[in-house]
């Protein structure tokens, strides 16, 4: 009896790594805080007080969360077929770009054909992004890491250069005044293509919501992609050939399953997660795309998917707690008037990732050591 | 118009461009030939380059922001060699945190040193070699040989003995054929009595003093000032450089002269040809693309490259 309650505790230390590990790392957070100057306790209690301490911070937290929880489950559905898809800027970009142009092209179509339309244009873009890393994988062994990496960069250009080729025409008071767009960006899309907030649907409910809170639908959209993720890789044909080149590709390819087929569809799907921020980004908040040098959002969906043991579910909770981190350590960065810099949560998700990797490693060599003695 | 894209500024500006690549690329070779793979190279190449110029600006001495930039990358080369040597962690795990880390380190220590997002270079290092005679003055010929050949940073210089050092001591010496046999077959070295844990290590350092060196020549030598998330992908095409030369020094060298050249004329053919701009920028990473891709089959890696040392098998 006494040795299988000592092996319970074991599996449970496995479970909850990610959580040492965050704790670890708000301890590094708090070294580099006070080497700062500045009081730690004050700064993580403003920090979580005011992303969790009201429905606004709530709010607010989810919509960051939203695109983590898109760009993370991409990672982790491709990793669980041994690949590593380090492009989700990339084909983020891609997705987002298309649906925006649909979006602002086929205006005349009524929203319950253009969202659908847009969400799916969105998928596509990264989908197809993707499947070049993935075809160039499974047909020559080139590997992926470098490959996803090379696609952003070319992704950046690209829809660079299309954004000059759609740049929405100066306001009136531009022309009046002279200037040019400062970065560029396209016309706004339809009316028709936009995704409700939660604001209203909240009020209808009668729940108090602020009504310039940002998060949206596609907060559910990305729930919805998580269930489907988890659907596909544990409930379907597909899902077990997947996890079975995951595994090992000799195993799976002596049992029938053709490893190139598996790598470049896990790369589209994956491909087509990350595309998905664009219903987020776009459709649900700034309706237009607009050029900027990487978000950020496809390498923090890296470290969401490690923490959260690329399980889907690990995932959302992983996006939500990155979400807290930094809508709260926006507010920290106002508060101390920009003493604490916002990239302070960057470098605490990156101290998080080593953690967790180190941390689970440990627990595997110790649970290995205990069977021994066992 | 061919004679206005090929002259001895293209040849020069090639070797610029190349040397950043070169350097970083060596450092993958040291560190696979150990059986390391560091993808973090990138964010080695970024921290170097940050450090090069902040230290520069606050002591005004370029020399002591080269030293800083190699000592940032020995210190990520540790954090990369504890987790994945020691703590075997998975390396391309680790390699992408330290990339993650380096991206954010560096905008955060910008913001609390300068309170900018761009900071400028104050000092350079001087020029090394003959002085450039005048345009009109003396024969064209030999102001071309100088510009070719005589009249760089001296990073340039210092790049060519480090791969020639680094060519001798990987295939002539005791201690090259030891790092090499830890990187193919580990459980063999260790029999042979050569400490696997230490030869790692040291590669894994190695490497990161060399990214860090190249983001020092990138900071201060061709852009003049640092912004966020400058390496521009360089680390990992300074891989593609190291795959395509075949994992040896001086394969590396010829792979970074090639990215040199393409991207020396992109930017040449800017002028010439109306492609858009955005297009030139593509070049060097389709370029790693294609370069990655017409390698498969003629470049075998170090067996043991990306594997921990496990001593008891089973």
């Amino acid at each position: 009896m006494k040795s299988i309650k000592k092996f319970d505790y074991y599996t449970l230390l496995e479970k909850i790594t990610p959580l040492i590990a965050v704790i670890f790392a708000l301890l590094v957070g708090a070294v580099v805080i006070m080497l700062i100057g500045e009081n730690p306790i004050f700064v993580y209690k403003t920090l979580f007080s005011n992303a969790i301490g009201n429905r606004d911070g709530w709010g607010n937290v989810l919509f960051r969360a939203t695109p983590l929880i898109f760009t993370g489950l991409a990672v982790a559905f491709a990793f669980r077929c041994g690949l590593f898809n380090i492009g989700g800027e990339g084909q983020m970009y891609i997705g987002t770009f298309l649906a925006t142009w649909v979006g602002f092209t086929f205006t005349n179509l009524p929203a319950f054909i253009l969202i659908p339309l847009c969400i799916l244009t969105a998928a596509a873009g990264g989908a197809l992004w993707a499947a070049v890393p993935g075809i160039l994988k499974a047909k020559t062994g080139v590997h992926e890491v470098i490959v996803t990496i090379m696609m952003n960069w070319i992704a950046a250009s690209f829809t660079f250069f299309l954004v000059l080729k759609f740049k929405a025409p100066p306001t009136e008071a531009m022309v009046a005044a002279g200037v040019k767009q400062m970065i560029p960006h396209t016309r706004e899309i339809a009316e028709a293509a936009r995704l409700p907030r939660l604001y209203p649907i909240l009020q209808s409910l009668n729940i108090d919501f602020p009504a310039y809170n940002q998060v949206n639908v596609s907060f559910f959209i990305a729930i919805g992609v998580a269930i489907l993720a988890y659907y596909i890789l544990w409930k379907t044909n597909l899902g077990y050939e997947i996890r079975a080149v995951g595994y090992s590709p000799l195993a799976a390819e002596y049992g029938g399953i053709s490893v190139a087929k598996n790598i470049i569809l896990a790369m589209m799907i994956s491909g087509a997660f990350a595309g998905l921020v664009g219903t987020n980004e776009v459709m649900g908040f700034k309706y237009k795309w607009r050029q900027e040098l990487f978000t950020g959002l496809g390498f923090n969906g890296i470290a969401v998917a490690l923490l959260g043991k690329n399980h889907p579910l690990g995932v959302v909770l992983a996006a939500i707690l990155f979400g807290i981190l930094n809508y709260g350590g926006a507010i920290v960065n106002i508060f101390t008037e920009g003493r604490i810099p916002r990239e302070l949560i960057m470098v605490l998700q990156a101290v998080i990732v080593i953690f967790v990797v180190i941390s689970d490693e440990v627990v595997k060599r110790l649970i290995r050591q205990r069977r021994k003695i066992l | 118009m061919f004679g206005d894209i090929f002259n001895a500024q293209f040849v020069a500006s090639s070797i610029r461009v190349a040397i950043p690549l070169a350097l970083a690329g060596l450092g993958g070779v040291f560190s696979e030939r150990s059986g390391v793979i560091n993808i973090g190279l990138e964010g080695m190449i970024l921290s170097g380059a940050f450090t090069a110029v902040a230290v520069t600006n606050f002591t005004q001495n370029p020399w002591a922001g080269v030293l800083g930039a190699i000592l940032v990358g020995i210190l990520l080369g540790l954090i990369h060699a504890v987790t994945c040597i020691t703590f075997k962690a998975n390396q391309i795990v680790s390699g992408v945190a330290i990339n993650l880390f380096a991206s954010g380190i560096t905008v955060f220590f910008c913001w609390l040193l300068f309170n900018e997002t761009q900071i400028m270079v104050k000092t350079s290092l001087p020029i090394w070699g003959l002085p450039l005679p005048s345009i009109g003055e003396g024969s064209t010929f030999a102001r071309n040989i100088i510009v070719m050949f005589a009249h760089y940073s001296p990073l340039v210089y210092l790049t060519i003995i480090i791969f020639i050092l680094a060519h001798l001591i990987l295939f002539k010496t005791p201690f090259g054929l030891r790092l090499r046999s830890v990187g193919e077959y580990p459980q063999a070295a260790d029999t042979m009595g050569v400490n696997i844990i230490k030869m790692r290590y040291m590669a894994v350092m190695t490497s990161g003093a060399l990214a860090g060196l190249a983001g020092s020549f990138l900071s201060l030598e061709q852009a003049h000032f640092f912004v966020k998330e400058m390496s521009g992908g360089r680390g990992f095409i300074a891989l593609a450089a190291m795959i395509f030369g075949k994992w040896t020094p001086l394969g590396t060298a010829g792979a970074a002269l090639l990215f040199g050249v393409g991207e020396a004329l992109a930017m040449r053919l800017q002028g010439v040809l109306a492609i858009p701009v955005q297009f030139i920028h593509m070049v060097p990473y389709l370029l790693a693309i294609f370069v990655l891709v017409s390698a498969v089959g003629r470049a075998t890696p170090p067996a043991a490259d990306g594997i921990p040392y496990e001593k008891e098998i089973g």
